[in-house]
């Protein structure tokens, strides 16, 4: 697992691709902080982060972080040596998924900077700040999952982008989506809605069934990636 | 060392492979031989554990591959046809990626690592990215790979396409050499490199097993004429006819004439009777001189065509 991990996160950071998509990410997630906070003088930086344009790069960063992430080891390969060593395909996803989400918390890392320069200039250091950004890296976890799932589904790179891409956008207005039906299936929609649940933590609720439930949603994630490996293993010549 | 018992594989309707059994000893080479799609790498994907079989067991080193698949991978290196190299990488990275994944002793690593590179004569290349490799070293890459971890059983694919008549060589050379310390199965379509470097050699056509012997043993076996090929000075026709008078020759062709009057012939003859000294005094007693005379014998390419296209035969 730590093989796998390693060898990831050497191959973002070796090429452009990691450099690319976190610049681009900041890019805009700064320019949402100089419009609300520093060039209206407003202190609260929750805003950026709930805001649909910051929402829908997130997205577009995620799709586009975990595209290659097992569609190109099917392409080229290199999943035999994978599956033909003695490394679990369990470990080898979850690695690889871990991958991953060390790129997405190093980017999330960066943007401390937008509470450090608000709270040098007077802004309360509030409990929202620390509860949003442990929504905002349980979100990024659970999108980036569905990501890694896209990729297991396909060899082809631009299949799984869109895949996700799609599968990402769908759960995001599943709140709306929910609402125009009701009873059950309103019930079984819901538990899709990640977004929902984000926002609880940027008013301030810690709530432990939230957090419960995208780490659930990530293990569910992981799990099914796991079976379609396994399946296609018992499937193909 | 490898046990393969009643092993089979289904696509659907479609039998990949069919009720295979062999066994592979210690320290022997193995090839495998058939036509394309014959089952070859079905067979290997399964001992190495990348697909499941639907029946059949096989067991490594005394353990199953999918009781105990864990200990059955760590003693296999496999070489698939498609070399498994991540091409974004160097040699030494990606070598080193493999030593982690196979979790190699840390300490042995690097030792390990150099001998190997050293070992397939890739050193000179550490340093470069695979995708600007040819072909030929990102073979030896992908050999070098398997070698990662000293695993007791290597599983190579063809490993010798797309390299050059001196890599090819080479390549059989140092199979042959690692023969001393590892169990190795081969696959080839291509024979002469499966009788050069090869102990056994279990050839296998349309997903069954055709035939399963040494290389001599199958040329001695198979053969139910034996061939000459002579070179006699005379005119052709008089010539064939003294050739067909002789006991034991059932079919003369001529071949090609060299110079005027001297004419290469093909005979064929029952296995059991040599009919080269009978020959020999016939032509001398006719006063047309032999300039050359040699026997043909059976080639495992003529035995590997015989065995899988008598199947057919018999199919239709």
């Amino acid at each position: 697992m730590l093989a796998i991990w390693k060898k990831e996160i050497k191959s973002y950071f070796y090429s452009p691709m990691a450099y690319v998509l976190i610049g681009f990410f900041l890019l805009v997630s700064s320019v949402l902080f100089f419009v609300f906070n520093l060039a209206s003088g407003y202190g609260d930086i929750r805003w950026i982060f709930i805001h649909w344009i910051f929402i829908l790069v997130l997205i577009m960063f995620v799709s586009i972080l975990t595209m290659r992430i097992l569609a190109e080891d099917r392409k080229n390969g290199t999943e035999v040596l994978l599956i033909t060593s003695p490394v679990s395909i369990t470990s080898m996803v979850i690695g690889k998924f871990l991958a991953a989400f060390s790129v997405f918390l190093v980017m999330t890392a960066i943007t401390f900077i937008y509470p450090i320069i608000t709270i040098a200039y007077g802004a309360p250091f509030t409990v929202q700040i620390i509860g949003g950004y442990i929504g905002f890296i349980l979100l990024g976890g659970s999108f980036i999952s569905v990501g890694v799932f896209a990729s297991s589904l396909t060899e082809s790179q631009v299949v799984a982008v869109v895949i996700s891409f799609v599968s990402m956008l769908l759960m995001w207005i599943m709140d709306a989506v929910s609402s125009s039906f009701g009873g059950f299936i309103s019930k079984v929609l819901n538990w899709f809605s990640v977004l929902a649940r984000y926002e609880d933590f940027y008013r301030g609720i810690l709530d432990i069934s939230s957090i419960v439930y995208y780490l659930s949603f990530i293990a569910v994630f992981l799990f099914l990636t796991v079976r379609v490996i396994e399946k296609r293993r018992w499937s193909q010549g | 060392m490898i046990e393969i018992q009643n092993l089979t594989k289904n696509y659907g309707q479609i039998k990949a492979v069919n009720n295979i059994s062999f066994t592979v000893e210690k320290g022997e080479i193995l090839g495998f031989l058939g036509p394309n799609g014959a089952g070859k790498t079905t067979t290997m994907n399964i001992i190495t554990g990348y697909i499941p079989s639907s029946e059949g067991t096989v067991k490594v080193c005394g353990y199953d591959i999918l009781e105990n698949p864990k200990e059955v991978k760590k003693r296999i290196g496999y070489l698939p046809e498609q070399p498994p190299v991540y091409t974004d990488m160097t040699v030494k990275d990606y070598l080193e990626f493999v030593s982690e994944l196979k979790s190699v002793d840390k300490k042995k690593r690097r030792a390990q690592i150099s001998d190997i590179m050293e070992l397939v004569k890739i050193g000179d290349h550490r340093n470069r990215l695979i995708k600007n490799l040819s072909k030929g070293y990102r073979q030896r890459v992908g050999l070098a790979q398997a070698l990662v971890g000293s695993p007791e059983v290597l599983i190579l694919d063809e490993p010798t396409v797309g390299l050059d008549p001196k890599q090819i060589i080479e390549i059989r050379r140092l199979i042959k050499a690692l023969g001393r310390e590892h169990t190795i199965i081969l696959s080839s379509h291509i024979l002469p490199e499966v009788s050069a470097v090869c102990e056994r050699v279990v050839i296998i056509n349309k997903g069954e097993i055709a035939a399963i012997d040494t290389p001599e043993n199958l040329s001695k076996g198979f053969g139910t004429a034996s061939k000459l090929s002579v070179t006699i000075a005379g005119p052709k026709s008089s010539v064939t006819g003294y050739i067909r008078g002789i006991y034991g020759v059932k079919y003369v062709e001529p071949n090609i004439e060299k110079e005027k009057d001297v004419v290469n012939y093909i005979i064929e003859s029952d296995k059991d009777i040599d009919i080269r000294r009978p020959l020999f005094f016939a032509m001398a007693k006719a006063g047309y001189p032999i300039i050359e005379m040699k026997s043909l014998n059976m080639t495992l390419e003529d035995i590997f065509l015989q065995v899988t296209t008598r199947e057919e035969e018999v199919e239709h």
